[in-house]
């Protein structure tokens, strides 16, 4: 008698559970209302049968509970039930596919006319391209790929001079514009998909898969990586913003292409020097640091990172936190440099500057600290040089106190929580792994003892 | 894949066919003393045959999947077909000749003969250890010709395919050893006519998976 | 219509076995180490499988603390996370309900069921185990190397498996390769056992159509098992040799931490065929053998014939058979050729269909049964319920458009938990209810029992049933932490926790499972040879537990088939197997 009473309760509550909770599809940002008809459709075949089968159950234990006196029916079949039944579930089934497979068809042929945009997957960031004013997207290969070619471009390609190159987990779309993503992965197994759009696909490397969806709702919506990439599965996230035609080719145009990219001059350290004179005052005329004023060492750490915080200063991405007080403090400093140029000559100069190992001040742990660091050295490399294709700064032989500081701003979400800080959120995340204080000063510990085995292999 | 779908189609219908005709028309609930008398429907040969058969199902599964990988593979742009070296076709009248010892054997151990046995075990042994030197050798010259199997999948495949190939030559060695002994230490002919007869089997069909093979890598 | 007719009786000689046929155990190692008797062996298996798939299960619940309370335990790091989920699955679906099903259940039930003294092999089925205990033993060394054992989720898809971003990519995916490549030899030897003791073992009498469907599914799942354990082989050998030798069948040109591999133009998606032509057919290897025991247990314990029994077979053989040309649903966004969708997803559908019949028939055999409400019964009644939830939304990830929303979201694990964890785990707790008294000559405690049915029913229930509408919302799988988000509302982590806590509460429970599994062993009420009172050979034995050769003197001979429940005008509400008809008296009905 419990049992049937379970079962009743456990099908009524289901059934109210389906309809009051707060927990179902998300808003639908996209033209494929088609997908959730058929969600629906689904639901309420297999939602009749469910009920149906589960209270006749619950009834049959009922009414047929045991009975000394009485005994079983003796029915081994019944030939006519059975096809009835048999076929019913078939018409069922048919009611769930055919739509289903409508759908898929228009799935699997996009547009012709459909606006082309490549999104690349790499561990654990994504970056996008657009083919430019001819329309057609260049020759890549995985095995040009480098850190000053991270999209793996031929030079010699004529198609791929005016491929838009957004180096940026954030992309932006046209509203109303049926858009063919083309995926290609230059790592392992990655996956595209914005849950309000409705549509996923795998990136596999070695090949070009694609989906298509026209955004029909303006709005910033999360792309996540959903197939199993490894460590940072968790961490790979990008931005998809939908906006007006006319302010979606605005942020175009303001784009790079690859010509422009190839075009640009590489710092020049003599230029950078005299900007410098302004860094000395804190960071040391040897961009040693200086822990007093709290300016971290500059010396050694990888030119592609300390430009992009240069940028991130001067744009207000960093420093702008209320709770990040030395971050405020570097902020008008960075606004010195008047544009790319000056921060690119800038970095160049201090790639000049003698590495000398920093001073050790923090104390910790150091054999827990190793442990935690098992996590780190996937990204920021086993002797803590850094890796620039997974966006991870040195940390090995820099400025210990401040890689404390950063770790608590990180994990505060005082750094790495602005809206334009596109790989600031990864470190976020992994970041929270850090239980407490102590863990942090271990592991900093730990990092104070890393030897960087090949310097110049590292830079 | 297709190829592997459609051998496991066609083992899956074999079975279901089979139990088609056992159970068409069939009212088990229906008790029968007569069925008793007979037998329960199992097959009239020894469990070691059929047990047999069974496996030789799986082992042809385990190479169509392999041929389908093959297959699939080969499509793919960087495909470079590699040179079969000659003495494979050397090796392959070796095994073909291996088989017809076994197969004189196992005439041998029907007709009680069991000097005919010994000497067709004999022969066949040691011809399919010709066979597996061979191969080895075949390994080495093309190796030495700078085939290495991390060079191109073709090659992979190659050593991929022969290895298992050898593999399972090996395994029927084993059991080709066991069966010598007995006989070498003097048995009557009835006593391994059934080891005869299933090593005959399995040579055959690794025979059959040979010439499949060795196709598929001529005509790719 | 009458259901009983039978022809004269005439007298049939039983079938003897010569002692010297059977093997004897000499020392104490051969009779419980390297023991040749099937049912040693099954126990052998059963023990290895249950140790290491608590060891899965511990591993869960350490995913769950991380998922329902991020940030508080410190041990659990990202790499230990996905280490954790690749092992539970690994374990689970094939060092526990593989090894458990066919080589713990298949082992004990077949030479019984059928009537044999045991294995046609009993050699070979020893030697099975021994190879399987040492695929477990590699396993569980590949988590004691440098770098622990992988992290690449159960698929182990590469690049990603042998590629630096994983945790356990050396050594790690090494030994996990060979020992799934040991696992197969072992299990090939154990399933041509099997086979070929269902197709020549049976007694006089037992014909396939009177065989309980305990051994259709058994002999089914084993079927399938040995076309398709091939293809991981496969898969795993080429993956062994791309990790190792550095051929490129799997691994195309990629870059790792920022270095450029030596692999070009090889292919995932191959991998990923090759996995799921293993992986589907896995997912019927584990729910045949649920689907034959749960049919006993209804038709036992419902005092009724299994209802449409030649249906239930063939629904047995046909979902076998579609379970090959099914695989690529588990890849609609793979990236493979999406026209391959339309098949995929109608084949897939199609399966339904039997699936359906089975639980049909489940049910209308409830219908106007004699219900006794013991606890095998309940736990095969709590698998109905289970089953058509989780069969259900199958519906929903088969058809290729729901997919695509659904696919790689917290709405896969619930739906296949619901359909392959727990609906077969309830059979396996219904299973051993059942057959213990048989093993052991004791009951298992049956209040014990009933709260371990109650809170492992609504437990995991509670689990999986909210878990769909993570899924529905959107919430990934596989991520270690899903932090801050826009799209999900806050209130989704406190769902998270609740599951947690559920989780929590139905791990702890199976140690009451535990504790009466030990304890009734010496202490447990005496159940005589045939307590539940059943028709089917194994509980006709002269002893209980059956002693070697199972048997005494002679084979039993069977008259009928295994469901002869509540016969009109029988004396008894069961006629077991080997129970002569008794020449046109009551039992007797005329054909009309």
């Amino acid at each position: 008698m419990p049992l049937v009473i379970a079962l009743v309760l456990l099908v009524i509550g289901s059934v109210v559970f389906h309809f009051m909770s707060p927990w179902f599809l998300t808003p639908i940002a996209s033209h494929w209302d088609t997908v959730d008809v058929t969600i629906d459709i689904t639901f309420w075949v297999t939602g009749v049968v469910f009920v149906a089968i589960n209270l006749f159950m619950a009834y049959a234990v009922y009414k047929f509970r045991y009975n000394k006196d009485r005994r079983s029916l003796y029915e081994p079949e019944n030939k006519k039930l059975e096809w009835w039944l048999t076929g019913v579930t078939a018409l069922g089934v048919a009611a769930m596919l055919t739509p289903g497979l409508f759908v898929w068809a228009d799935f699997v042929t996009p547009p012709e006319d459909a606006m082309i945009v490549e999104a690349v997957g790499q561990q654990w960031h994504w970056s996008y391209r657009f083919p430019g004013k001819d329309g057609v997207l260049g020759i890549v290969d995985n095995g040009a790929v480098t850190d000053d070619n991270p999209f793996g471009m031929n030079p010699d390609d004529p198609n791929g001079q005016d491929d838009i190159l957004i180096a940026s987990p954030e992309v932006h779309l046209p509203l109303g514009v049926p858009v063919k993503a083309l995926l290609r992965s230059k790592d392992v197994l990655h996956n595209f998909t914005v849950t309000q759009f409705r549509v996923k696909m795998d990136l596999v490397p070695g090949l070009v898969s694609y989906q298509w969806f026209t955004p029909t709702v303006a709005g910033r919506y999360e792309l996540l990586c959903e197939e199993l990439c490894g460590i940072g599965h968790h961490t790979m996230r990008g931005h998809v913003v939908v906006e007006e035609p006319a302010a979606f080719e605005a942020w175009l145009d303001a784009q790079p292409t690859y010509a422009e990219l190839l075009a640009k001059a590489p710092g020049d350290a003599a230029a950078g020097a005299p900007l410098y004179a302004v860094c000395t005052a804190c960071h040391g005329a040897q961009g040693e640091g200086n822990p007093l004023l709290n300016a971290p060492k500059l010396a050694g750490q990888g030119a592609w990172y300390m430009k992009r915080q240069l940028e991130y200063f001067k744009s207000g991405v960093r420093g702008s936190h209320e709770l990040d007080v030395f971050g405020q403090q570097m902020a008008p400093m960075a606004a010195v440099l008047a544009d790319e140029t000056a921060i690119n000559n800038v970095v160049a100069y201090i790639q000049t500057l003698p590495d000398v190992p920093a001073i050790s001040t923090v104390m910790g742990d150091v054999e827990h600290g190793e442990d935690i660091y098992e996590t780190c050295a996937y990204c920021h490399a086993a002797d803590g040089s850094g890796i620039q294709s997974l966006n991870a700064p040195r940390q090995a032989g820099m400025s210990d106190w401040y890689l404390v500081t950063q770790l608590k701003n990180f994990k505060q979400g005082i750094r790495g929580q602005h809206p334009d800080d596109g790989y600031g959120p990864q470190m976020g995340l992994m970041a929270n792994i850090l239980p407490d204080d102590q863990a942090i000063n271990d592991l900093v510990a730990y990092i104070n003892t890393l030897e960087i085995k090949d310097a110049e292999a590292s830079e | 894949m297709g190829i592997s779908v459609g051998i496991m189609f066609f083992i899956m219908a074999v079975v279901a066919g089979w139990l088609l005709k056992q159970s068409f028309s069939t009212r088990p609930w229906i008790a029968r003393t007569t069925i008793v008398e007979g037998h329960s429907g199992s097959f009239p040969q020894p469990s070691a045959k059929i047990g047999l058969w069974v496996f030789l199902a799986v082992v042809t599964s385990l190479f169509a999947l392999f041929i389908s990988a093959y297959t699939t593979r080969m499509e793919l742009g960087d495909w470079r077909p590699l040179p079969e070296p000659p003495l494979l076709w050397f090796n392959t009248a070796i095994l073909i000749l291996s088989s017809i010892a076994l197969q004189w054997a196992r005439h041998s151990a029907d007709s009680e003969e069991i000097g005919g046995v010994r000497k067709g075990l004999a022969a066949g042994g040691l011809l399919t250890i010709g066979f597996m030197i061979g191969q080895l050798v075949a390994w080495q010259q093309l190796g030495d010709l700078g085939y290495h199997a991390s060079s191109n999948p073709a090659n992979g495949f190659f050593y991929l395919i022969t290895g298992l190939h050898g593999l399972h030559m090996l395994g029927g060695l084993v059991a080709w050893g066991r069966t010598s002994i007995k006989v070498w230490r003097g048995c009557e002919p009835a006593e391994v006519r059934l080891s005869v007869e299933l090593c005959t089997a399995y040579w055959h069909f690794l025979l059959v998976i040979w010439f499949v093979l060795f196709g598929l890598m001529l005509s790719t | 219509m009458a259901y009983v007719a039978h022809d004269e009786t005439a007298y049939v000689a039983p079938l003897e076995v010569e002692e010297e046929h059977l093997y004897h155990a000499k020392t104490w190692l051969g009779k419980y180490v390297f023991c040749q008797d099937a049912k040693v062996i099954a126990i052998q298996y059963a023990c290895t499988a249950m140790g290491i798939g608590l060891v899965a299960l511990v591993f869960s619940l350490i995913m769950r603390l991380q998922l329902g309370f991020p940030n508080t335990f410190a041990f659990i790091a990202p790499e230990d996370y996905y280490q954790y989920v690749t092992m539970h699955g690994m374990i689970m679906v094939i060092y526990l309900l593989t090894a458990l099903f066919l080589g713990g259940f298949g082992n004990y039930l077949i030479p019984l069921m059928v009537g044999a003294r045991d294995m046609v092999f009993p050699y070979v089925n020893m030697i099975s185990f021994w190879v399987y205990f040492l695929a477990v033993l590699i396993l569980v060394a590949s988590m004691f190397v440098p770098g622990g054992a992988t992290g690449s989720g159960w698929t182990l898809y590469p690049p990603q498996a042998v590629t630096s971003g994983t945790p356990g990519s050396d050594l790690g995916i090494i030994l996990m390769l060979v020992s799934l490549i040991v696992f197969i030899i072992g299990f090939t030897m154990g399933g041509l056992n099997y086979v070929v003791t269902v197709l020549q073992g049976r007694t006089r009498g037992m014909t396939l159509m009177r065989m309980p469907l305990t051994i259709w599914g058994i002999f089914m799942a084993t079927v399938l098992a040995l076309l398709a354990f091939p293809a991981l082989l496969v898969a795993c050998i080429m993956m062994l040799f791309d990790k190792i030798i550095g051929t490129s069948f799997f691994m195309p040109a990629v870059i790792s931490m920022g270095e450029q591999l030596p692999h070009t133009g090889g292919s995932p998606v191959l991998f990923e065929h090759l996995f799921w032509f293993f992986g589907h057919p896995e997912v019927y290897i584990v729910a045949l053998p649920a689907f034959g025991i749960v049919s006993d247990l209804l038709s036992t314990h419902a005092r009724k014939t299994i209802f449409g029994y030649r249906m239930m077979v063939w629904a047995i053989v046909v979902i076998g058979g579609l379970s090959f040309i099914v695989w690529a649903h588990h890849m609609y966004v793979s990236g493979m050729n999406p026209y391959f969708g339309f098949f995929f997803a109608t084949t897939t559908l199609i399966i339904a269909i039997p699936t359906a019949i089975k639980v049909y028939n489940w049910v209308l055999t409830l219908w106007h049964g004699n219900i006794r409400l013991n606890v095998p019964m309940m736990f095969a009644i709590g698998f109905i319920f289970t089953f058509i939830n989780g069969g259900l939304t199958g519906l929903f990830l088969g058809n290729v458009t729901v997919d695509l929303p659904l696919s790689d979201t917290y709405f896969v694990v619930a739906h296949f938990h619901m359909v392959m964890a727990v609906s077969p785990v309830l059979v396996v707790f219904g299973a051993i209810y059942h057959w213990y008294p048989k093993m052991t000559g004791r009951m298992l405690n049956d209040s014990l029992g009933k709260v371990h049915f109650w809170i492992t029913f609504l437990g995991t229930y509670a689990i999986y049933y909210p878990m769909h509408y993570l899924g529905f919302l959107g919430l990934p799988r596989r991520y270690y932490a899903m932090g801050p988000t826009e799209f999900m509302p806050a209130s989704a982590q406190s769902l998270n926790q609740f599951i947690t806590i559920a989780a929590l509460v139905v791990g702890a429970a199976q140690l009451i499972f535990l504790y009466n599994l030990i304890t009734s062993y010496r202490n447990g009420k005496e159940s005589g040879d045939n307590p539940w009172e059943s028709t089917t050979l194994e509980w006709q034995t002269a002893e209980t537990p059956p002693g070697h050769g199972n048997f005494g003197k002679d084979l039993p001979l069977v008259y009928r088939w295994a469901y002869d429940y509540s016969v009109p005008g029988a004396p008894s509400d069961f006629l077991p197997q080997n129970l002569p008809p008794q020449g046109g008296s009551a039992e007797g009905i005329k054909e009309d």
